[in-house]
C-alpha cells in the first residue's frame, strides 16, 4: 500500500470518526464498558462489582494512581526505546547469537 | 473487557486461573531462554510491557457508542515477542491494574488473562502469521492482527460472562446480548487498535529492521528487496 492510500485510508477513518458525534448526541456519559456492558449484565444476572482488595476507588486518590501509573508507564516506555534505538545495530555486540 | 472483582461466581474464577497458568509459566521459560539469547530481548519486553499496561487502562471516549473503552496491545506484543510472553507481559498488565487501578481484580485475574492475554495475543500472532504467508505487507498485516486481536478479546471476554452469570438461564441469548453490547464500542476501537498495531510496526521496521529480523517478524530479504 503506497503513502497516498495510507493517508487516505486514514482521512477516512478520521472524518468517519469525526462525524459520529452527529450521530451520539444523546449520549448521557462517558461511561467505560466495564461498566455500562460488563457490571451491567452481571447485576442484571445477580452478580455485584465487590470492592477491591486495595481499594484506591476513593475521591482523587484513583486519579492520583492512574496519574501516577501513567508517569512510571511512560518513563519506562521511555527508557526502554531509547536503549533500543541508541543501539547501533551493527557493532552493538548485544546478539549473542 | 476487564472483569471486575467478584462477579465471577468461585468455580467460574477458579476456573479460568487453572486454565491460564500453564500459558503463564510456559511464557515465562520461553522469556527467560529468549532473554539469555538475546540482550536486546529484556528492553523490548521492558518497553512492550509499559505500552500494553499503558494503553489496556487508558479509557478512549467512543462518540458512535457515547461510552470509553480501551485497546488491548496485545497484538504488537505477541507480533514482537512471540504469542507466549506476550501472554506473561499482559498478565504483569492486569496484575497491577488489578492490584492498584481498580480495574479487574485479584479473583478475576485468569478470566482477564484468558481473554486479553491468551486470546489476543494468540488471534494477533495467528493473524499477523497467516497474512504474511500470503504475502500481504507489513502496515496491513499488522493492521488486521490488532483489529482482531481486539474483537477476539472482547469476544473471549462475553463468553466468560456469560458462563459466569447466566445461573440457570440458556448461555447463547445472554452471550449474543453481551456480544451485541460490545459491538459499538469495539467496533471503531478495533479499528484504533488496527492502526497502533500496524503504526508500531512500521516505526520499528523504519528505526530498527534489524531488531524485526532478529525477532522473526520479518527476513533479511525483505529488508534488502
Amino acid at each position: 500500500m503506497n503513502r497516498r492510500k495510507i493517508i487516505a485510508f486514514g482521512s477516512f477513518l478520521v472524518l468517519i470518526n469525526c462525524s459520529m458525534p452527529l450521530f451520539a448526541a444523546g449520549a448521557e456519559k462517558w461511561t467505560g464498558v466495564d461498566e455500562s456492558v460488563v457490571e451491567k449484565y452481571a447485576k442484571e444476572h445477580g452478580r455485584e462489582k465487590r470492592k477491591s482488595f486495595i481499594d484506591t476507588d476513593q475521591g482523587d486518590l484513583l486519579l492520583f494512581v492512574f496519574l501516577l501509573a501513567g508517569v512510571l508507564g511512560g518513563f519506562t516506555a521511555g527508557y526502554n526505546w531509547k536503549v533500543l534505538i541508541s543501539e547501533k545495530p551493527a557493532d552493538s555486540g548485544m546478539n549473542r547469537e | 473487557m476487564h472483569i471486575s472483582e467478584g462477579i465471577l461466581p468461585f468455580n467460574w474464577a477458579a476456573f479460568w486461573y487453572v486454565v491460564t497458568i500453564p500459558f503463564v509459566l510456559l511464557g515465562m521459560r520461553k522469556l527467560q531462554k529468549a532473554a539469555k539469547d538475546d540482550l536486546s530481548f529484556k528492553p523490548l519486553v521492558g518497553l512492550i510491557t509499559a505500552v500494553v499496561f499503558i494503553i489496556s487502562c487508558m479509557p478512549i471516549p467512543v462518540p458512535t457508542a457515547g461510552t470509553c473503552s480501551h485497546p488491548c496491545g496485545t497484538a504488537i506484543s505477541a507480533i514482537l515477542l512471540t504469542p507466549f510472553v506476550s501472554v506473561v507481559v499482559a498478565s504483569v498488565a492486569l496484575l497491577i491494574q488489578a492490584l492498584f487501578l481498580s480495574h479487574g481484580g485479584i479473583t478475576t485475574l485468569g478470566a482477564n488473562i484468558m481473554s486479553m492475554g491468551i486470546m489476543g495475543s494468540f488471534t494477533g500472532y495467528l493473524v499477523f502469521k497467516l497474512l504474511r504467508s500470503m504475502n500481504i505487507n507489513l502496515a496491513i498485516s499488522g493492521f488486521f492482527a490488532g483489529l482482531l486481536a481486539d474483537w477476539a478479546t472482547y469476544l473471549a471476554t462475553s463468553v466468560e460472562l456469560s458462563l459466569g452469570i447466566r445461573g440457570d438461564s440458556p448461555f447463547f441469548p445472554l452471550f449474543w446480548k453481551i456480544l451485541l453490547a460490545f459491538v459499538p464500542t469495539q467496533l471503531p476501537l478495533g479499528i484504533l487498535e488496527g492502526a497502533i498495531t500496524s503504526g508500531m510496526i512500521i516505526l520499528l521496521y523504519k528505526k530498527r529492521p534489524d531488531l524485526l529480523i532478529r525477532m522473526r517478524v520479518i527476513t533479511v530479504k525483505e529488508v534488502e528487496a
